[in-house]
């Protein structure tokens, strides 16, 4: 009953093509944003930051990051990880060049550079499409690994050939390190996060958007009509890097304090993150939350609940874990294959005309 | 749904932090899934047998029972992070995570919480500095020990000379595997032997061009920082290739019972660097028998009592218990907290005495910890598998490392550390 258009007139184009059209939706959204900002900060503890809702959050910028690649301009990749990794080198690099700069312009600045990369290994999109393309991006994942693991001046050379992220300060409070407290790392991401989905939902849904949407559906069909591949498909790798770039740099700065790329931005990143975007959705920002709070928060939730709530062995709980997950992947795949973001399209569309199904 | 599942987190939660406060914790990040499961169940099993040994024999350390949390980490940083998070909040008093990179995530963690970590043989080595690294230890031997005590091997072997010889190091591509290779460097300049470092990257299944190299530049000696299913393939590869395996030198980390076994005859003469002793003819071993065993408290499935990566667990956790009573006794009371469990740690002293006392003489070197050194005496021992009999023996004394080359080497890390973090140094 609540969740209706009728009596909601708009009258001018600017109110018809807003992103929340409903009432319902537009307030939600509002308390959403203001119980993130203004109520969450003040009760989060360092369990909830580190384990749930840091890693919650910069993973959902990496999967907008990758939908605006992946499901707005259809062009595959498996790059993720390498991607990231380039972010958090940048702003490792850029933090202990640059001390006196702003750690947030640093964030920035890292993604910027991801974006130059991203551009630079898109390249080989205008020629090759599909798997040839996953291969290609597949590629540069372990190309970038094996660089930053290579060449000693990323990492600064530091013996172990890891890299830690020094403590740096936004208005006199620490934002990265080991001093931090848990609602400063929590309100950084969040302001990125908000930021870059605010972003992202405007680009897809102008001019940028739609030459994407126009290449992903049919590349020739949008030659034809005016679309140049090479801006389009060079724009989506760039806004989609630079995105994944800014997760990378929060990933090491803010979330881990201290990165081995090997293990942290493997192809194991790659595959979580593209796996965050089918099961949310492709080409939905929403989707790319709902993706990333399942693959996050999933195994924390079981983890709780079967070593904690059950006290099952642990080795038991994470093979079980592994079995949980996968099966509810699976599950949503045959039930919903356009995934959770479709499964909420549906749900909102029942909720228009219930209690009249017809 | 939403609304149901935030409910149940909560819930979750919450009766996980519930339990009482009045134990000694001791978390246990282990990992018994994954590359490394092989390496991380005897381990912790060993862990959460001596535990349990005191609690069934002792009643617990001077009277308080001691309690193991384990949480599963899988060798991976972000669930050792989460793994970290959820157990610091209920009074644990150490850290052991059995990662290094783990580890170098904890040590800025541990320093702001006021919790002490204890690296027994892996982490970061100059920590051993306790001018600069307050709550971090690595006693009793840390890997550039271990690297130093492998070249020591060598010069026994060769009397003394292995100018021109070629060595190759086989390493984990990790901050793990990268570790010896500074001290490698500087002893080969010293020693003039030609050193050539191989990279294996993770999990280190795929080695077959590595051990093409070795076999192309036929190097006299092979050392290997391996870890989990890493070391068996090596050792199975440098069986393939025909390399004498005497000549193959693992630090303590790819010296278990699991990584040999696979290779089978292969595997004979196979040696490691170890700084505690080998299998399980010790007194305390009848009181596992009797009191963990048989009572059927035994950690996992208790088929790993005994094997070298156990007694590493079973050492580490008898050198944390003694760490808590010395703790109990500084504080005067045995409900002792993490700040005094650090104090318990920095004045700790093992003697043989009191290893004999506990069942255990001749386990592990003597040694003391002091405010400025964390990583105490560095003695190692070479270990040599007997593919016939199934067990490791001792093939020499526990001897030191090269000190002078390495104490240098652990000032200058620690003090670029310090200056990077801009730490004051303790201790004066």
């Amino acid at each position: 009953m609540l969740y209706r258009e009728a009596g909601d007139f708009k009258t001018t184009y600017v109110e018809d093509g807003q992103t929340f059209p409903i009432k319902f939706d537009r307030i939600a959204y509002y308390i959403l944003l203001a119980v993130a900002f203004g109520v969450v900060p003040f009760i989060i503890n360092d369990y909830w930051a580190n384990a749930v809702l840091v890693p919650f959050l910069i993973y959902a910028v990496a999967a907008i990051g990758l939908n605006i690649l992946v499901g707005y301009a259809g062009q595959v990749s498996l790059g993720t990880g390498g991607f990231m990794a380039v972010g958090a080198y940048a702003c490792y690099k850029l933090m202990t060049s640059f001390p006196e700069v702003s750690i947030l312009i640093h964030v920035v600045l890292a993604g910027v550079i991801t974006a130059a990369v991203g551009v630079l290994f898109g390249l080989p999109s205008l020629r090759i499409k599909g798997f040839y393309l996953a291969v290609a991006t597949l590629a540069a994942q372990f190309f970038l690994v094996w660089l930053f693991n290579k060449v000693p001046w990323f990492y600064n050379y530091s013996a172990s050939g890891q890299i830690s992220a020094p403590e740096r300060t936004v208005f006199g409070i620490e934002v990265t390190g080991a001093n931090t407290d848990a609602w400063a790392k929590y309100l950084v991401c969040l302001i990125f996060v908000t930021a870059c989905a605010w972003l992202a939902r405007n680009l897809t849904r102008g001019t940028t958007g739609r030459t994407w949407m126009a290449i992903r559906d049919m590349d020739i069909a949008a030659e034809i009509i005016g679309v140049n591949p090479l801006k389009a498909k060079l724009t989506a790798f760039a806004v989609s890097s630079f995105f994944v770039g800014i997760a990378g740099a929060l990933f090491f700065a803010v979330y881990l304090g201290s990165v081995e790329v090997g293990e942290v931005f493997g192809i194991n990143k790659s595959f979580l993150v593209l796996f965050m975007i089918i099961i949310g959705g492709l080409g939905s920002i929403f989707g790319s939350f709902a993706g990333a709070a399942f693959m996050v928060l999933m195994p924390v939730l079981l983890k709780n609940i079967l070593v904690g709530g059950l006290g099952w062995p642990t080795d038991i709980a994470a093979h079980f874990e592994l079995v949980i997950v996968g099966g509810l992947i699976v599950v949503f795949l045959i039930l919903e294959p356009h995934g959770l973001a479709q499964l909420w399209r549906v749900a909102k569309e029942k909720l228009r005309l219930w209690p009249f199904p017809h | 749904m939403k609304l149901k599942f935030t409910a149940l987190a909560a819930a979750a939660v919450v009766s996980a932090a519930a339990p009482a406060m009045a134990d000694l914790v001791f978390p246990s990040l282990s990992y018994r899934t994954g590359p490394y499961a092989a390496g991380g169940i005897p381990f912790a099993d060993g862990y959460a047998d001596y535990f349990t040994l005191l609690n069934e024999r002792d009643g617990g350390i001077g009277g308080e029972m001691a309690k193991v949390i384990e949480c599963e980490t899988g060798y991976n940083t972000e669930k050792g992070v989460e793994c970290y998070e959820s157990t610091k909040g209920e009074g644990s008093l150490i850290y052991q995570p059995l990662s290094t990179g783990i580890t170098y995530q904890l040590i800025p963690k541990v320093t702001a919480d006021g919790i002490a970590l204890h690296t027994m043989g892996y982490g970061r080595t100059s920590a051993k500095n306790g001018k600069v690294f307050s709550n971090v230890f690595n006693y009793p031997a840390n890997y550039w020990d271990g690297a130093s005590v492998a070249i020591n091997h060598l010069l026994d072997l060769n009397d003394g000379d292995i100018n021109g010889k070629k060595v190759a190091l086989v390493y984990h591509n990790s901050a793990y595997g990268k570790e010896p290779i500074r001290t490698l460097e500087e002893l080969s300049a010293k020693h003039g032997f030609e050193l050539t470092t191989l990279a294996v990257d993770h999990p280190g299944q795929e080695q077959k061009s590595q051990w093409l190299q070795i076999r192309r530049e036929k190097p006299d000696y092979v050392l290997m920082w391996g870890w989990g299913v890493m070391n068996q393939v090596a050792i199975q590869e440098a069986a393939n290739i025909r390399f004498p395996m005497e000549n193959f030198i693992g630090v303590w980390w790819s010296g278990g019972e699991h990584d040999v076994i696979p290779a089978g005859d292969g595997a004979n003469g196979y040696k490691a660097v170890t700084f505690h002793n080998v299998g399980s003819d010790f007194p305390v071993f009848d009181d596992v028998q009797k009191y963990v065993v048989d009572a059927g408290k035994a950690a996992g499935n208790g088929d790993q009592i005994g094997t070298a990566v156990y007694n590493r667990g079973f050492y580490a956790a008898m050198l944390a218990a003694e760490a808590a009573r010395n703790a109990q006794e500084i504080a005067g009371k045995s409900d002792i907290t993490a700040a005094d469990m650090l104090k318990g740690m920095e004045s700790l002293e093992i003697t043989e005495e009191r290893m004999a006392e506990l069942g255990m003489p001749n386990f592990g070197p003597s040694f003391t910890v002091t405010c400025e050194n964390h990583g105490g005496p560095g003695l190692g021992a070479i270990q040599q598998w007997d593919a016939a009999a199934q067990e490791w023996s001792l093939i020499s004394d526990f001897a030191p490392s090269d000190t002078e080359i390495i104490d240098a080497l652990v000032m200058e890390d620690s003090m670029a550390f310090a200056k990077e973090n801009n730490i004051e140094e303790r201790c004066n």
